[in-house]
């Protein structure tokens, strides 16, 4: 299975690159097309209604004039009669208020949405899935080997001819596999080649690279990320504050889900084994963690006083991604300050139905980005960079003079054991 | 060099022979648990060459078959509705008070995903201005202490059982008190909501009253400062204000009062500061050596006995009309004539405190202020300390009260007097017949004699507040929901007293609603919350109004006092104190900061009388009786009888002593009723350690603590955990000091010496020592060069850096035995030395030394490790990597300065097999060392340090998971000046900011000004001239005194060397 994933992940990769590739030529909408993920995507889609209304169209439904800006600003501060009915229509949803939009970014949006066409299938990726080589290697090996035990039994039949012309008597050749070179070299290649392996195996135990366990509610990243492009931080915001990027609580998912109770989606629902999933009675299950009574779409009361509506709790998703406890990683630091994307470590989480785990996590993964990775270095002259990084005045000389021409993450000691373990 | 000597114990003084033997065997290899190996080879050994091959090859087996095992599932579960101010992750602080009987400490704690983990001193309080103490420190560990109770509980026979619910509970009690007159018997209350709560109370029922207890009274100087300015209050002190202190055995740095808030004003004139640096004067007067005695600049001794007399005759040298008994000692006489001149030479900046708890001797004091000026100076009579008001006659007619049955029913909260008060047996008797109610919060020796039992909460659960001086308030807010069914003790009184239909039935509401009726609005009350501390502006200063009529009348009193041959002195150790928090093992293996011992109390007497009474000669070099004494944990124990009672203890000889006097401190020897539950009720970690020493106490209006005693030779004798012996300096200088005059006039005197050393190994006419003493290359440090810089001056020894840094770095408790083995893992230390300040070779000086990883840039334990566990950064630490680390410990034999701490055996329970520990508890663990690893005790963990398992080397990190969350903050901010705000755990637990930490490139930063602008005359490396590099750098100590110290004394003797020759 995974020798396919592997192939199925590079066409994604592929397809995902030409994605981006056409995004970016559309550098018109480029920044309305960010803006509208990081902001709307959880809630707006732009064809059809979703937690809240489709946004096509838009300009024929509003009333005219600066309304659609003070709407955005705080929507509970709204009280017209369009504003009345949009609430009562969506009720008991109400937009959050995006304070921190200017009408530049809403106009971008806007933008953005009017542009928006419905993709047509994106065609096969044109690229030949890369093979493996090391097989190739291995037969080469083989018959380079076979011909040189063939040359030396040659050797040492001719050696024996010659000797018998000459009359010189030998004694009678040890055969090949009474022979103690061959023997210890045989030996030799069988130590070097168990060890190689028994080493690698030692070395990988504990890593759970592919590791995708069942989760107790049938959860895909592909309809919420990928088909729904709600943003990562939507529900993972712990990624850019703290260590942990955090499984979002019951509450985050109800705020969509209150009012998304089918599954409507275009995605099929298949899992790893083939077996199709009803996506309505995955919601369903989220439901009955959530103690939420769908058919009177109420919470149950909280009977026994325990802050929760009664019957509520938790769900006890499997923990995918584990590092030992001698190591310390901290997702604000790549996501805030590293800025860099999730698809970085994880892959292409927005295509996985099921998640697995991507990268194998180990430390010669992690010290190899460290060594490639450049770090938002400071500019003096333009301004421009993470300020923190001023205080490297070594590094800026050298950059002035040549010496260096990026500073990498190794540089500012970010290989340095103390930096994880501690 | 220097020739003056500090030493750590008489053996490296004498260099005696099996001091000497027992130094060269750093890590004591007998001591371990090998006895199989012996040193005939391992083919000849006990285990012979086969058995180590099965042994090696089912080893292996057997670890093959448990790492092949599956990797378990693991589980992630979110929050079911998050609060919004919880991120995963992330610390949360909240202001909150330290409060333990009157003790009170502002301070923020640290939560971590809902788990109280860190106590750190609240800084917005001008009363302790940020520090702590050790046991505001510790407390977070007795939140998670497993001896908790967990319900409340009634009498069932011998044992209790359960009460379903607190209804429940309120009308049993209510049925069972009905008619009944109460006494409500707590600790000092300094907090005015519970004080309300307790007029109300008594109020409903007539005829009860409330008794305040403290286990270690100040009652002599209530009923003092009541005769003497009508107030039975204990004033402000302004040690801050004072240029010359004196101090008649108050332990005013370590127990005495408000040991935090001292030590703040204190180090205010100890710091060196500007060309022409002015400090206080010291002077300490005391019967044994305290940490404060330790600190004084001139420090003599008497009996106590005479303390009075010391008293009487300061105040008849400063005029007073009295006549002073004659003191034998011409030496004490001679100190007072000086420390009196000196309080006239500086009156209205000068301030006498003292120790006693005679209101008689303290009237004397008064009066001696009186004289001096103290009154509205530095003594303010404006606000009053709350930290402190029993009455020792009150407690005495409620025993008498309850055994005469004009009580009927006694509510104990917080106080514990069947352990501690001095007549515990007739306390016990008259307990047992009245109605008891305990809201204490552990099955201690009073509670388990209660009828009815409701645990309140623990502080980091509770609200309140506290009001450590008039009109200075500090607020408790809860920082976890309540772990166990308790309820706390004022909501109790309120439901006990509410009238029926009462809207107010709970003390948070009453709280709230009291507070912010107070404050005028909710918003301010929110805002008193958020800053935990409600303070005037600016502290009105005033003096009382005096009146010296008692004072002939106490005169006469204090003069007819009579001693005796052998004294006996009782004082609190700055870790466990009165002895409320015994079971809590991070105090218990504090090395009290004088002595070094750990685990237990000790019979403290000078080496003049443990040569007359046991012919310990610890002051000869000659005869192999001394060096055994402390080479080996085994003690002689002694018989010390006082009033008919007596008690056996083991004795740690210590310079410095009085020579007639014996001191042992309380706190220790808690045993339940029954001993066999003690380790149950009172816990793993008090159980078996020392004896209890209150019933030495003596009642004569007032409690007494030090009586005339007899002492005698037992034969028996006691193993004593002491960790002086472990480190040693192979008497290579680490300290330097002068006194005052010699640095003002040639600062750079203090390190000429070493200058010159440095100068004199380094290459090619260079300066550079740095560069040129060495053959190894210099690295770049090309963005942050972490270093640390710690004041000798101000360091008073307090040790509440030690329990701060085992909090913050989760450092392991290794139990008594453990420690006797020299294997006590702190990575955080404070030295000792000792230094002879007088030709008798009688009277001490003693420094105390943080020491930590100093960090070497030229690190000794870097090059010797093979497997480059330990390596250094480009920020100037010396890292060590756990799991890197196979154990060979070549890098703690390399290490100079001894900071390496290795996992002998499994402490933490980190190996992957549960129960590893079990079978070495009793033979090589104690049981203390399991109490730290049960689940609830776990949750005080620090989650960014990792847990260390056996057989890895572990040391100070300089706290890197801070450094390292500060970085990320100032990354994220894009500040660089963000770094700034980095504190390491020592240094912000430190009451008196003797540690400075930051970054040494930013030339703006305190460390970089301490060492090359403000101190630089002061600040050196400890065994620079080996060139190691360190990033610790220390300031020389400079004491306030005429005697000579340092490089003066040697110059001075030389003078006197001159002048000999010349006659």
């Amino acid at each position: 299975m995974s020798r396919y994933r592997k192939i199925f992940n590079r066409i994604f990769t592929s397809i995902f690159l030409v994605v981006l590739l056409s995004i970016n030529n559309q550098s018109l909408a480029a920044d309305g097309a960010a803006l509208f993920k990081a902001n709307c995507a959880s809630c707006h889609k732009i064809d059809k209604d979703f937690t809240g209304p489709a946004l096509k169209g838009w300009k024929d439904r509003v009333p005219a004039g600066d309304w659609i800006y003070k709407w955005i600003e705080n929507p509970a501060a709204q009280n017209d009669p369009y504003a009345t009915t949009l609430k009562a229509k969506w009720k008991p949803v109400v937009m959050t208020a995006f304070t921190n939009l200017k009408k530049d970014d809403v106009d971008a949006i806007l933008k953005y949405v009017d542009d928006w066409a419905p993709e047509t299938t994106t065609a096969p990726p044109g690229g030949e899935p890369a093979t493996d080589n090391s097989l190739l290697f291995g037969i080469l090996t083989l018959i380079l080997a076979l011909i040189a035990f063939i040359l030396l039994q040659v050797n040492s039949n001719l050696r024996k001819l010659s000797d018998e012309k000459e009359g010189v008597l030998r004694t009678e050749p040890v055969p090949a596999y009474k022979n103690k070179t061959y023997l210890m070299a045989g030996i030799l290649l069988l130590f070097a080649v168990g060890g190689y392996f028994t080493i690698n195996g030692a070395i990988g135990m504990g890593r759970m690279q592919n590791y995708q366990p069942v989760q107790p509610i049938f959860y895909s990243h592909q309809v919420h990320a990928g088909t729904n492009q709600i943003s990562c931080l939507y529900c993972h915001g712990g990624a850019q504050d703290s260590k942990q990027a955090s499984i979002p609580s019951v509450n985050t998912c109800m705020n969509c889900h209150k009012s998304i109770s089918k599954y409507e989606g275009p995605d099929k629902l298949v899992r790893e084994d083939g077996t199709a999933v009803d996506g309505t009675a995955e919601i369903e299950k989220l439901y009955a963690y959530a103690g939420w009574n769908s058919a009177t779409k109420t919470y149950n009361p909280d009977k026994n006083n325990d802050g929760n509506p009664d019957g509520a709790k938790p769900i006890e998703w499997v923990k995918i991604h584990n590092l030992p406890d001698h190591v310390y990683f901290n997702h604000s630091q790549h996501v805030k300050v590293g800025k860099q994307n999730c698809q970085t470590c994880h892959g292409n989480i927005q295509q996985m139905p099921e998640v697995y785990q991507f990268s194998n996590l180990s430390m010669g993964w992690c010290v190899n980005c460290h060594r490639d990775t450049k770090v938002d270095f400071y500019d003096k002259e333009n301004k421009t960079g993470n300020k923190y990084y001023s205080i490297y005045e070594k590094f800026h000389k050298d950059l002035k003079s040549g010496k260096m021409d990026s500073v990498t993450v190794e540089k500012i000691g970010g290989t340095e054991c103390q930096k994880c373990h501690y | 060099m220097s020739k003056k000597k500090y030493w750590q114990s008489f053996g490296e003084l004498n260099q005696t022979q099996s001091f000497q033997e027992s130094a060269n065997k750093e890590f004591k290899e007998e001591l371990l648990p090998l006895e199989d190996l012996d040193d005939k080879g391992i083919l000849d050994a006990k285990t012979p060459r086969r058995d180590f091959l099965k042994y090696l090859g089912f080893s292996t087996a057997a670890a093959a078959v448990a790492a092949s095992c599956e990797v378990p599932v693991r589980k992630a579960v979110p929050f079911l509705n998050k609060p919004q101010s919880v991120i995963p992750g992330i610390a949360n602080y909240y202001a909150s008070t330290y409060v333990n009987g009157g003790d009170t400490i502002s301070v923020v704690v640290k939560q971590r995903d809902g788990r109280p983990i860190k106590i750190e001193g609240n800084e917005l309080s001008t009363i302790t201005n940020g520090g702590t103490t050790a046991q505001a420190q510790a407390s977070v560990l007795d939140l998670y202490d497993n001896t908790r109770l967990r319900y409340p509980m009634q009498k069932d026979g011998k044992g209790f059982k359960e009460v379903t619910g607190f209804d429940a509970f309120d009308k049993m009690v209510e049925a069972a008190v009905a008619g009944k007159s109460f006494a409500l018997l707590t600790a000092t209350v300094n907090s005015p909501t519970t004080l309300a709560i307790i007029k109300e109370f008594i109020d409903k029922h007539p005829g009860s009253r409330h008794v305040q207890y403290d286990a270690v009274s100040y009652s002599g100087m209530l009923l003092a400062n009541e005769a003497c300015y009508g107030k039975k209050a204990i004033p402000s002190y302004h040690f801050d204000k004072a240029k010359v202190i004196v101090s008649l055995g108050a332990d005013f740095l370590g127990t005495w009062l408000s040991p935090a808030e001292f030590n703040n004003q204190y180090s205010q004139n100890r710091k060196i500061k500007g060309e022409k640096p002015e400090l206080s004067k010291h002077f300490q007067f005391e019967s044994m050596i305290s940490l404060t005695g330790s600190n004084a600049d001139d420090r003599y001794t008497h009996k106590p006995s005479e303390t009075g007399a010391v008293a009487l005759a300061l105040l008849a040298k400063l005029g007073g009309a009295v006549t002073a008994p004659s003191l034998a000692d011409s030496k004490l006489t001679k100190g007072i004539e000086t420390a009196a001149a000196a309080l006239v030479a500086s009156k209205g900046a000068a301030l006498v405190v003292c120790g006693s708890n005679d209101a008689n001797i303290q009237v004397i004091v008064n009066a001696i202020n009186e004289a001096i000026g103290a009154n509205g100076t530095t003594i303010n009579w404006a606000i009053t300390s709350n930290y402190k008001n029993g009455i020792d006659a009150d407690m005495a007619k409620l025993v008498d009260d309850m055994n005469s049955g004009a009580v009927g029913a006694v509510l104990i909260n917080g106080v514990n007097p069947a352990y501690s008060y001095s007549d515990s047996k007739k306390f016990k008797d008259a307990l047992a017949k009245v109605v008891s109610v305990s809201f204490n919060g552990t099955m201690d020796e009073t509670t388990e004699l209660c009828k009815y039992i409701l645990p309140s909460h623990h502080w980091l659960e509770s609200w309140g507040d506290a009001e450590p001086k008039t009109g200075y308030f500090s607020l408790l807010q809860p920082t976890i929901n309540p772990l166990f069914k308790t309820r706390a003790f004022q909501t109790s009184l309120i439901k006990w007293s509410a009238a029926a239909g009462s809207l107010v039935n709970d003390y948070e509401t009453y709280f709230k609603t009291y507070w912010s009726a107070k404050l005028g609005s909710l918003d301010l009350w929110e805002k008193a919350l958020q800053d935990g501390v409600v303070e005037p502006a600016t502290m009105p200063v005033g003096g009382g109004a005096f009146s010296g009529a008692k004072v002939a009348e106490a005169a006469a009193a204090v003069a007819a006092a009579k001693g005796g041959a052998v004294e006996v002195v009782l004082y609190q150790k700055v870790s466990i104190g009165d002895g409320a928090q015994a079971n809590n093992p991070w105090l218990q293996e504090l090395p009290d900061p004088v002595s070094k011992v750990t685990w237990d109390n000790y019979a403290m007497m000078s080496p003049a009388m443990a040569k007359s009474l046991l012919g310990l000669d610890v002051m000869n070099q000659e005869g192999g009786k001394q060096s055994d004494y402390e080479v080996h944990p085994e003690k002689p124990v002694v018989k010390i009888t006082v009033n008919g009672k007596s008690v056996e203890l083991p004795v740690i000889v210590l310079p410095g002593m009085n020579a007639a006097t014996i001191a042992l401190a309380v706190g220790y020897g808690r045993e339940s009723a029954d001993k066999e539950t003690t380790s149950v009720n009172i816990g793993r970690s008090a159980v078996g350690a020392g004896k209890n020493v209150y019933p030495l106490v003596s009642f004569n209006g007032t409690n007494s603590y030090s009586s005339v005693a007899t002492v005698e030779k037992t034969g028996a004798m006691y193993p004593l955990a002491q960790t002086q012996v472990h480190g040693f300096t192979e008497s290579r200088p680490v300290i330097y000091e002068t006194n005052l005059k010699s640095f003002t006039a040639n600062p750079e005197a203090v390190l000429e010496k070493i200058t010159e050393e440095k100068l004199a190994i380094t290459a090619n006419d260079s300066k550079d020592f740095v560069k040129d003493a060495t053959i190894y290359p210099d690295f770049d440090k090309p963005g942050i060069k972490w270093g640390m810089s710690i004041d000798l001056n101000t360091c008073t020894g307090c040790s509440a850096c030690v329990v701060a840094c085992t909090a913050e770095n989760n450092v392991s408790i290794v139990g008594k035995m453990q420690v006797q083995r020299a294997h006590e893992m702190h990575w955080l230390r404070i030295d000792r030395y000792f230094t002879f300040n007088s030709d008798n070779h009688e009277d001490v000086d003693v420094v105390f030394q943080p020491m930590l990883c100093q960090h070497c840039d030229n690190a000794p334990c870097e090059n010797v490790c093979p497997v480059a566990a330990t390596n250094h950064s480009t920020e100037g630490l010396n890292q060590m990597t756990y799991n890197r680390c196979i154990g060979t410990r070549y890098c703690a034999n390399n290490c100079p300065y001894k900071v390496r701490r290795f996992n002998w055996l499994d402490y933490t329970g980190a190996d992957s097999f549960p129960d590893n520990q079990n079978p070495m508890i009793g033979e090589y663990m104690d049981e203390s060392v399991l109490q730290m690893n049960d689940d609830l005790t776990r949750m005080v963990l620090n989650p960014d340090v990792t847990v260390r398992s056996r057989g890895v080397i572990e040391k100070c990190s300089f706290c890197v998971q801070r450094l390292q969350e500060t970085k990320l903050e100032a990354k994220k901010q894009q500040d660089p000046t963000m770094v700034r705000n980095v504190k390491t755990a020592c240094m912000q637990a430190c009451p008196t900011h003797a540690i400075s930490f930051g970054n040494v490139n930013d030339k703006e930063s305190d460390v970089y000004k301490i060492r090359n602008v403000d101190q630089k005359h002061r600040a050196f490396y400890v065994m620079e001239q080996l060139h190691v590099l360190p990033n610790v750098s220390y300031l020389a100590k400079v004491r306030n005194t005429d005697r000579h110290i340092g490089v003066e004394e040697e110059k001075g003797g030389e003078a006197k060397k001159e002048e000999k020759a010349h006659a």
